[in-house]
């Protein structure tokens, strides 16, 4: 797991639910890269085509709020998004983060902080965030000790793998 | 502890466990909705092999029931494949309904279990005083190879209902009241235990509609504590014996919120946020909205109870020109005891077109899908933009009875004038 990571960013507001991260319509899609091409589609279709790669995502609260699609997490990673920063998220949301390996990392009043392009970067070990155009800090949360282990494995499918003895 | 902690107790093999502990508990039955091919992939992908118990997990078909495409066809015939190589006991294909009414209907719901589906709206369980999560394709996928899954316990908040509802006001209404004070993400990461007098006094179907929409909330899980209408339901039903939990008097809630239910009225959750909530009455005051669709269904919305609401108000009335009433029953069997009570024969006679069990259009998928610029009431779950096809188009989320009285008149309506 990369604990300090440097990337350009895209901010989106509150409430943010996982239909606009990956519209219904799309829901029978099961190719990652497809499925990346509509990421945030619900918010601007614009976010994808134009996504840098190993972008940051920024949010205000409740981020991925709505349904349990696993969608949300596959076309955020599939899109580039190498983390998702948030005043909060939503419980199923993370939870299917971790497992794949995207890093939700709560950094609160980040999304009054940054603009579209704008860098950023993240420090989980030192335990915050760094607005590199302004120098500016924000604290974030730790992982709990159960995230980071899964995400130190490189997320869920590893871990299992292992425990299955199929490494 | 509270009855959600001594679940989560039991199945971890513990004697007590406490708010912020992460526990590995046994899951007592798993579902995996026709959204979540992702399920097999990574069952595989992890090594899997058979799923760990054949009684305890099950595919249901709502989504994409019957499908709309080759594509949802497709995934279906492999989940279909996955189910028979694996033996599932327990199968429910497109002739049977939403996971959260055909699971309580096969008895595979029950006090006192855990049951976790890849859909959030599992919450809905807790009506049955079983602890009800949702998760993601590869945890579920996780449950399928090992029968557990890790949990975080949750602050348990509690969420007091006093008092009689007033006429026209509906199981729906006192959410969507909740909601608008405890906001969208009001218990991110908490359980809800519903409680007070509404509460013991409520029938199965009303628990369900309350339940269900706690994720709205963000709650990982929901808890009623079972009355008599809830053991006569699973009794009746379930498929194996069950042991009802009981909070310990004296448990300290983290918070605790009271609403005086004989105080509300008709409430609508107004586009395009679920916590957008206001009373009928006061968006009426600001104005005619017109309506282009109704939509009666959903894991939310569709049930018997539901559809009879509607139909008590469309009988012997047609809805306005140029509107339409998409009606879906939440299962065969509620679709089937609305055609015994005559319910969706007078809902057809009143211009309304009746789909087959499922979720439909609640998510977006097929069956009533809206264009840009159209504006729909809808008894289901959530308005989000772009929910029910267009993001340009508007949801309002409100009763039954409200949706019904809305489209009679093409526009939205309060109910108790045809009460």
């Amino acid at each position: 797991m990369e604990t300090k990571l440097t990337g350009k960013v895209i901010v989106v507001g509150d409430n943010v639910d996982t239909d606009q991260i990956y519209p219904g319509a799309y829901l029978a899609l099961t190719d990652p890269e497809e499925i990346g091409r509509h990421c945030l589609e619900g918010v601007s279709p614009q976010i994808a085509p134009d996504f840098p790669q190993g972008g940051i995502v920024v949010a205000g609260r409740n981020f991925g709020c709505g349904s349990s699609r696993e969608h949300a997490p596959i076309a955020l990673l599939a899109m580039g998004a190498k983390a998702v920063l948030a005043d909060s998220f939503a419980r199923i949301f993370y939870r299917n983060a971790v497992n794949l390996g995207l890093l939700p990392i709560v950094c609160p009043g980040i999304c009054k902080k940054v603009h579209d392009g704008e860098a950023v970067t993240l420090d989980l070990d030192a335990g915050h965030v760094t607005v590199c155009a302004t120098g500016e800090t924000l604290p974030c949360d730790q992982l709990g000790e159960q995230q980071r282990m899964i995400l130190e494995a490189g997320g869920i499918k590893p871990l299992m793998r292992a425990r299955f003895g199929k490494q | 502890m509270h009855a959600i902690e001594k679940i989560l107790a039991k199945n971890s093999g513990r004697a007590e466990v406490k708010t912020g502990e992460i526990v590995t508990a046994k899951v007592d039955f798993a579902e995996i909705n026709d959204l979540y091919l992702q399920t097999v992939y990574s069952f595989y992908e992890m090594g899997g092999e058979k799923v760990w118990d054949r009684e305890r997990c099950a595919f249901v078909f709502d989504h994409y029931a019957p499908c709309p495409d080759v594509k949802s066809a497709s995934n279906h015939k492999a989940m279909r494949e996955f189910a028979q190589k694996n033996g599932l006991r327990f199968h429910f294909d497109t002739n049977c309904g939403v996971c959260h009414q055909v699971m309580p209907e096969a008895g595979v719901v029950y006090p006192g279990m855990i049951l976790v589906a890849t859909d959030s709206h599992t919450t809905t369980h807790g009506a049955f005083g079983a602890m009800g999560t949702g998760c993601g394709a590869t945890d579920m996928a996780t449950i399928l190879m090992t029968g557990e899954m890790w949990f975080r316990v949750p602050e348990i908040i509690e969420v007091r209902l006093e008092g009689e509802a007033p006429k026209g006001v509906y199981p729906k209404d006192v959410i969507l009241a909740v909601l608008g004070k405890l906001r969208a993400d009001g218990a991110v990461y908490k359980g809800i235990d519903f409680t007070g007098s509404y509460v013991e006094n409520l029938n199965v179907a009303g628990r369900m509609v309350i339940c269900n929409m706690a994720v709205e909330m963000g709650a990982k899980t929901a808890y009623m504590q079972p009355n008599r209408d809830v053991i006569d339901y699973v009794t009746a039903r379930a498929v194996r014996p069950f042991e009802i939990q009981y909070t310990d008097p004296g448990y300290r809630y983290a918070e605790s919120h009271v609403f005086d239910v004989s105080a509300l009225e008709p409430e609508l959750a107004c586009p395009h946020s679920v916590e957008n909530v206001h009373t009928l009455q006061s968006v009426i005051a600001q104005g005619d909205v017109k309506l282009d669709q109704g939509y009666i269904g959903s894991c939310t919305g569709g049930r018997t109870e539901d559809i009879a609401a509607a139909a008590q108000i469309l009988k012997g009335r047609h809805i306005a020109p140029y509107t339409r009433l998409i009606v879906v029953p939440a299962s065969n069997a509620v679709m089937q005891e609305c055609i015994r009570l005559g319910h969706i024969q007078a809902l057809m006679d009143a211009g309304a077109t009746i789909n087959a069990p499922g979720c439909a259009a609640c998510l977006g998928v097929h069956a009533g899908i809206l264009a840009p610029g159209e504006v729909c009431i809808t008894s289901t779950n959530r308005n989000f933009p772009g929910r029910m096809g267009s993001k340009e188009a508007s949801l309002y989320l409100a009763s039954p009875a409200t949706v019904a009285a809305s489209i009679l008149n093409g526009k939205i309506t309060d109910p108790r004038a045809y009460l």
